[in-house]
């Protein structure tokens, strides 16, 4: 008895010692040379979106779509078209729409008579994220330079972050079978890289902010502009900022 | 645009998440917890008149236990990680929970009191059968056969203390599910505090009517009269525990048309449509007030013994019906409507897809062919030694 | 007291059977949990390197002016200085990142298209974005025929 177990144990031990000696491998082989610049200490990421400057061209969902080659019918990011009533706006719902995520952009709208403005929406990469706090086997988590990621390879696909979402921003991905979401680019920021959504955006309605970057105009707009956040009210700690964002907006 | 959809959905909630299947996990963990908690009654509380069904309880709560976690391993887009779960459960999370207090439940609480209870009959049918049967049962004794009155009476009173920590656990189980969904902040729908309660109360009724109807239909089946004072004794039961969970559920209502938050037009209008049959009519009239009434009458008017009977069974069936589309309402209907609050999505149930009809009907069959080979096993009825004369004396 | 060991003794077997389950159980957490897994929060650290080593599709526009500089300086002179090359041009990080680029030609965006998605008229835009209504405005004609795409404040001939 006491033979098989001792021998259990150190099997376990050799175990141990191969995943180790493959995770040096790794280490060595990996694309990650052993200079690299990038330190996770040194970042608090966020964005900031500017809805007077948005367009709704839908630069921003395609861009996306080809960096991360999100299935077609899911989005990590979408644009909306809010049209409100002037005469009853306290009463009457707003109307909104979001073909296909505003991927082709929107049919245009000739109705003047209307407050009407593009929101483009994504992950908020909350600090008190309620997906990743609802995760059961830590599959979800804030990466210690502040964006909320998905571990594909550790997920259940339970979908309960999906249902802890407020912003909706979250998906099972049909070809992973796992949830699924804006990234924020993790790829391409900590190459030094703008995101694939403010790489494209056109007139920087979305701007990517490091708040750790003392030199970030994040700094100088948080001190002179009128900001907001989405649900401000679900107390989620969300790091998108938007600048000019109607009450309305949900 | 986009079939099925009214007004606008984010584009990522048009597809509901949860589907059916995890409609009956709730509906499955509440039927194990009620019928456990009538089990109990008997135990601890010493209500002597529901004893005909005591081990029959234990037995469906077993039944239904074993088939709890299915549903919900059959909807994983990984099913071959769960056990992740057990390895790096996230302490904040309320459903890393599940596979412990289930383990916990199953084994620790409902296998320790079913061994008890049973261990007399094991250790004779081990020497009375033979064959494979006797192997089974050589198993089950887990190699002691000491049925003496003490170690008999050291049993009752371990079955004793594991049934007073398996009522906490009962509750646990089942007012947990209710949190997993009473937490949602995002879903004004879920999000109350009077979720676990509902879904307890409503546990410990679709418990014990489901044990109710057990019981009837294998006396029927036994051609064994049923016995009228243990039936009445739990219809009584039944309605006292069917009032609370209606107040409950009522107040809820009340509270959200009374406070009108920014989520109650929405979820108005939801009621009013997606959900109206479901809801009103299945829910609320079929499945609560019907029974309820029925339940009633059996209470306070003079009624036949035979009358009562069919009373029993028709308001049983309807509570379990009523449970079921309370569940599917919870579930469901929290996923119909847009977190927007601007739209309405549809639910349409696929029939021989993974979390179809289909699956669903053969795991809310499994439960009760799991039963059927307990009982087979671990007869419920005849001469039991009977816990309560051992310790009586 | 001997009495009592002997009559409960057979309750020791079930809680041996456990027991070993629960010995099974930590025997196995410990072989299963990744290594790296709590090294920054309660998940695996080595996801982030895994998602860092995801490849990029648009290369961005630094990459693009330090060969087509000649396209730049026309673009940074006119009204479309801010607006990347890929907004217009799709990601091109297989051209701008191959060995040989001529062998990974990019096809020219249509204009008639392309442009407008962003200029065309709509009353949810802020009002002071150029837009124009473009069947009025250039009759079905394709943009470039009238603008330089670089610099549409350029008008061709
Ligand atoms: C390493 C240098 C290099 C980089 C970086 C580069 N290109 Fe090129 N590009 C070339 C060469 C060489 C050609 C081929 C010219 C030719 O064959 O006429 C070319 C051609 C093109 C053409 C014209 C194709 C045609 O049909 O005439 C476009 C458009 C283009 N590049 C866009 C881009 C964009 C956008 C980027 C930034 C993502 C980029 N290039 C980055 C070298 C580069
Ligand atoms: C507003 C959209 C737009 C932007 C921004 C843009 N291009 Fe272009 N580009 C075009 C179009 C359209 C053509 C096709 C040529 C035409 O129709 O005249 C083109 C053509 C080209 C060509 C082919 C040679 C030529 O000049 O016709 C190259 C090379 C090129 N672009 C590179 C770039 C680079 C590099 C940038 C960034 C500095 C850039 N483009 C930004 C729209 C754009
Ligand atoms: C990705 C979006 C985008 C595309 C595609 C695009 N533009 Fe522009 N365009 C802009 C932006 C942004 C401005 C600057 C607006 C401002 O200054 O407020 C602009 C400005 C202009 C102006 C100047 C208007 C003025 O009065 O200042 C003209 C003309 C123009 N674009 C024409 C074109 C043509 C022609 C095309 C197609 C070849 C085109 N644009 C494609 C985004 C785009
Ligand atoms: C027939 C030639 C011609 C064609 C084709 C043409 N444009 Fe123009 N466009 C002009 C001229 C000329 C002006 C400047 C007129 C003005 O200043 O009012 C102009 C101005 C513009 C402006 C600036 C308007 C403003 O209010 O500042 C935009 C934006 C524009 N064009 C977009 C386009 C787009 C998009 C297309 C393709 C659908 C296009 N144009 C096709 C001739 C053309």
């Amino acid at each position: 008895m006491t033979m098989t177990r001792r021998d259990l144990i150190s099997g376990g031990g050799k175990l141990l010692l191969l995943a180790s000696a493959a995770a040096t491998w790794a280490e060595l082989t990996g694309a990650e040379p052993a200079g690299d610049a990038y330190r996770v200490a040194d970042h608090w990421w966020g964005m900031l979106v500017d809805i007077d400057k948005c367009i709704g061209c839908g630069n921003c969902v395609r861009g996306c779509s080809n960096e991360n080659h999100v299935p077609a019918g899911f989005f990590r990011t979408w644009v909306e078209r809010y049209e409100i009533s002037v005469d009853s706006p306290t009463t009457a719902q707003p109307h909104v729409e979001s073909p296909e995520g505003a991927i082709n952009g929107f049919p245009p709208s000739t109705n003047e008579n209307v407050k009407s403005f593009f929101v483009p929406k994504l992950c908020n990469h909350c600090a008190d994220s309620p997906c990743v706090q609802v995760c059961p086997v830590g599959a979800t988590f804030v990466s210690p330079d502040g964006v909320v990621l998905v571990d594909q390879n550790y997920c259940l696909g339970c979908r309960y972050c999906i249902q802890a979402c407020p912003y909706g921003t979250r998906f099972i991905n049909p070809e992973t079978q796992t949830a699924d979401k804006c990234t924020l680019c993790y790829h391409r920021i900590t190459k030094g890289l703008t995101t694939a959504c403010c790489e494209n955006c056109p007139t920087g309605a979305r701007q990517l902010v490091d708040f750790k970057n003392p030199k970030d105009p994040i700094h100088a707009i948080l001190r002179e502009s009128k900001v907001q956040v989405l649900k401000p009210y679900m107390a989620t700690g969300a790091k998108v900022y938007y600048k000019s964002l109607d009450g309305a907006v949900r | 645009m986009i079939p099925g959809v009214d007004g606008f959905m984010y584009p990522n909630e048009v597809e509901l998440q949860w589907s059916l299947l995890i409609v009956l996990y709730p509906y499955i963990t509440g039927l194990v917890a009620g019928a456990f908690i009538l089990a109990s009654l008997e135990r601890v509380f010493k209500v002597d008149a529901v004893r005909p069904t005591y081990r029959l309880a234990l037995l469906t709560a077993l039944a239904f236990l074993l088939v709890a976690p299915l549903p919900l391993q059959l909807h994983l887009g990984h099913p071959e990680r769960s056990f992740e779960m057990y390895l790096t459960p996230h302490r904040s999370s309320a459903m890393a929970m599940f596979g412990f207090v289930y383990l916990w439940y199953l084994t620790v609480v409902l296998l320790v009191e079913v061994w008890l209870e049973y261990r007399a009959d094991i250790v004779r049918l081990s020497k009375t059968t033979s064959g494979f049967k006797r192997l089974v049962y050589k198993i089950l004794t887990l190699g002691s056969d000491n049925v003496s009155p003490a170690a008999l009476r050291i049993d009752d009173k371990v079955g004793y203390a594991v049934t007073v920590i398996g009522i906490p656990s009962a509750f646990l189980l089942h007012g947990y599910v209710g949190f997993i969904f009473g937490s949602i902040k995002a879903n004004p729908w879920w999000s109350t505090p009077l979720m676990p309660v509902v879904f307890l109360f409503s546990a410990m009724v679709s418990g014990i009517a489901a044990v109710m109807v057990l019981y009837m239909a294998s006396m029927k089946l036994r051609k064994t009269p049923i016995d009228m004072s243990c039936v009445d004794t739990i219809g009584k039961y039944l309605f006292y525990t069917f009032i609370i969970d209606f107040t409950l559920e009522m107040l809820d209502l009340i509270h959200r048309t009374y406070e009108s938050d920014e989520s109650f037009r929405s979820l108005d209008f939801m009621v009013h449509t997606r959900l109206w049959f479901s809801q009103v009519i299945l829910q609320i009239i079929l499945g609560t007030l019907v029974p309820l009434l029925l339940l009633a009458a059996a209470q306070f008017l003079k009624l036949a013994a035979g009358v009562r009977r069919s009373i029993y069974a028709v308001a049983c069936l309807l509570t379990l019906v009523g449970i079921f589309a309370m569940r599917w309402n919870v579930v469901i209907g929290g996923q119909l409507f847009s977190k927007s609050f601007l739209g309405y999505t549809t639910y349409k149930v696929q029939f021989a897809a993974r979390e179809g009809l289909l699956p669903a009907l053969g795991l809310m069959i499994l439960p009760f062919v799991i039963f059927v080979v307990l009982v087979k096993l671990l007869p419920p009825w005849g001469e039991q030694p009977g816990h309560a004369s051992a310790s009586g004396d | 007291m001997r009495d009592i060991f002997r009559n409960a003794g057979h309750l020791i077997r079930p809680a041996v059977v456990l027991l070993a389950a629960l010995g099974l159980f930590i025997l196995g957490r410990g072989i299963f949990i990744p290594k790296t897994f709590g090294q920054y929060g309660h998940y695996d650290a080595a996801s982030l390197d895994r998602i860092r080593q995801r490849p990029i599709s648009y290369a961005g526009q630094d990459a693009c002016v330090m060969c087509h500089d000649d396209q730049a300086k026309v673009r940074a002179s006119g009204p479309h200085a801010h607006v990347a090359c890929e907004a217009c041009h799709g990601p091109q990080q297989a051209h701008a990142g191959a060995d040989d680029p001529s062998a990974h030609k990019p096809v020219l965006p249509d204009t008639a298209v392309l442009c407008k998605r962003c200029h065309e008229k709509d009353a949810a835009k802020p009002k002071s974005f150029p837009q124009v209504v473009s069947a009025e405005h250039s009759g079905g004609a394709a943009c470039n025929v009238c603008h330089t795409p670089h610099n549409p404040l350029r008008m061709k001939p």
